[in-house]
């Protein structure tokens, strides 16, 4: 469904005129476990499956333009090198709008594990769809209903139907510091910290609870704050020797809120496995000691 | 940087009308080598395109999957240590404890094929002929009492196979929470 099939080499390739762009990469299954239970231990083993990287690259609407996309395509199937070869299906509407053929990452070549020599980069969706090892990119008038966009990365709700092609990955946030697993030295001042993103685009405000969300106020954001990246926040807090049942929650710049896991789960029921994206609480208890809230 | 077989990026399929005279802007690349284009695997449209020729029978399918699979998917699949469960499941998926199978859950018997021929077995993926490929798959839908011992499959039948969950799949509506305004922050 092209006029000019070609053939590329990287050299090739990393003549055309490319771009660099900050973007968040995020696990479809990142937080999982937290459907279940916010029994995840720490930030690492429940919000960890996400990474920001300054990605170099051709914008795949140049090769698109380059090969002529005839008008009744409207799919792009992307193949990777790996034993398996994995593929999944990527709605042409997306490919033209922002998607990135990336050879570069931080600096230098894509590594091994990250895909190298040429990844493809979905911004703000999840993280399977950014085939590594990208080999092939056949335009179709379909999508190929995958396994892993089919028996897996769809997302089953409680009537027995799956929601399919859930690219999206929503705002997050989590408070790294204090965490599960860390524990303050004393009473005094701490500043609290942590990470939130958005796949839909800039952060516009995070806001932080100490009384298990009765009450939230905002916190600082780092600048400059790059639409679909890692944003830090911070706000200063003084430690009285009381537990405290500290979350965050990040309202992005469409002006989604973060929701709550009592939403998801009442919005989704408990088999979704994808897409948790609830706020995460840390009990700091008296002695200092920072624990999940679901034992 | 590396060699052209290694990273032949193909954009390949053959089409009707077109949307515009569009020129290359650039004149990059060349045209793929039907070798190249081979060498780069088959996808399988849920249409069938893209499947290759041959046919397998359920029966083929009991001994190849005896000999390849059963170690990993379990003799009856079943599911085992390694490998998922590709049998069962009918009538859980609505419940607290869903088994999804390709019995239960998987919408097309082309993606059976098409994962079966590209990601297994799990030690040597790419080994099977397309022909082991037809009847392997031919035997995973036997067991799920899909199709009957006698039916075989080909790049003609396997697209008419009505999977049980054929329906069971819905467009994504998110944002479906996260849409309710917060409190305002205190100044």
């Amino acid at each position: 469904m092209v006029d000019r099939p070609i053939s590329l080499t990287m050299a090739e390739i990393q003549r055309l005129p490319s771009i660099t762009r900050t973007l968040v990469l995020e696990c479809g299954g990142n937080s999982a476990g937290e459907w279940a239970a916010r029994t995840g231990p720490d930030v690492q083993r429940s919000y960890g499956l996400v990474s920001c990287s300054e990605w170099t690259g051709v914008p795949l609407a140049t090769l698109l333009a380059e090969v002529g996309v005839q008008r009744t395509a409207s799919w792009v199937i992307a193949e990777g090198a790996d034993a398996c070869r994995m593929e999944r299906s990527v709605p042409l509407s997306k490919a033209l709008e922002n998607s990135l053929l990336a050879y570069g990452q931080n600096g230098e070549m894509i590594r091994p594990s990250q895909g190298y020599p040429l990844r493809l980069i979905n911004p703000g969706w999840e993280g399977n769809t950014n085939v590594k090892w990208l080999h092939s990119l056949k335009l179709t008038n379909q999508p190929y209903m995958a396994r892993d966009e089919t028996s897996k990365y769809s997302d089953l709700m409680p009537d027995g139907k799956a929601r399919i092609f859930t690219y999206q990955m929503e705002a997050k946030s989590v408070i790294t510091f204090p965490s599960g697993g860390q524990t303050l030295p004393g009473i005094g001042l701490y500043e609290l910290s942590g990470l939130a993103w958005s796949g839909k685009g800039k952060i516009e405000r995070v806001e932080i609870t100490i009384d298990g969300g009765r009450s939230w106020v905002a916190a600082q954001l780092q600048e400059p704050r790059l639409p679909i990246a890692l944003t830090r926040f911070r706000m200063p807090w003084r430690f009285d020797g009381r537990e405290a049942v500290i979350a965050s929650r990040a309202i992005d710049e469409t002006g989604y809120v973060q929701p709550s896991r009592e939403d998801l789960v009442a919005a989704r029921g408990g088999n979704s496995i994808y897409h948790f994206n609830g706020t995460k609480f840390w009990r700091v208890q008296a002695d200092g000691t920072v624990t999940n809230v679901d034992a | 940087m590396s060699t052209r077989s290694a990273l032949a990026l193909a954009i390949a399929f053959a089409g009707a009308a077109t949307l515009a005279a569009q020129s290359p802007r650039f004149g990059v690349g060349r045209p793929p080598t039907p070798d190249e284009v081979r060498g780069l695997g088959a996808a399988i449209a849920p249409d069938g395109g893209g499947l290759p020729e041959g046919s397998g029978t359920v029966a083929e399918g009991r001994t190849l999957y005896a000999a390849r699979c059963a170690s990993c998917h379990g003799p009856n699949g079943e599911g085992g240590g390694v490998g998922a469960a590709l049998v069962g499941g009918k009538g859980t998926l609505a419940t607290a404890r869903p088994l999804k199978t390709v019995g239960s859950f998987w919408p097309h018997a082309t993606t059976v094929w098409d994962y079966v021929n590209r990601a297994m077995p799990f030690n040597q993926p790419g080994l099977l002929k397309p022909e082991e490929v037809y009847a392997v798959v031919a035997y995973i839908l036997n067991l799920n009492g899909i199709i009957a011992e006698d039916v075989v499959m080909n790049a003609s039948t396997l697209p008419t196979v009505k999977m049980p969950n054929r329906d069971g799949f819905v467009a994504d509506p998110r944002p479906d929470v996260g849409l309710t305004n917060p409190r305002k922050p205190k100044p």
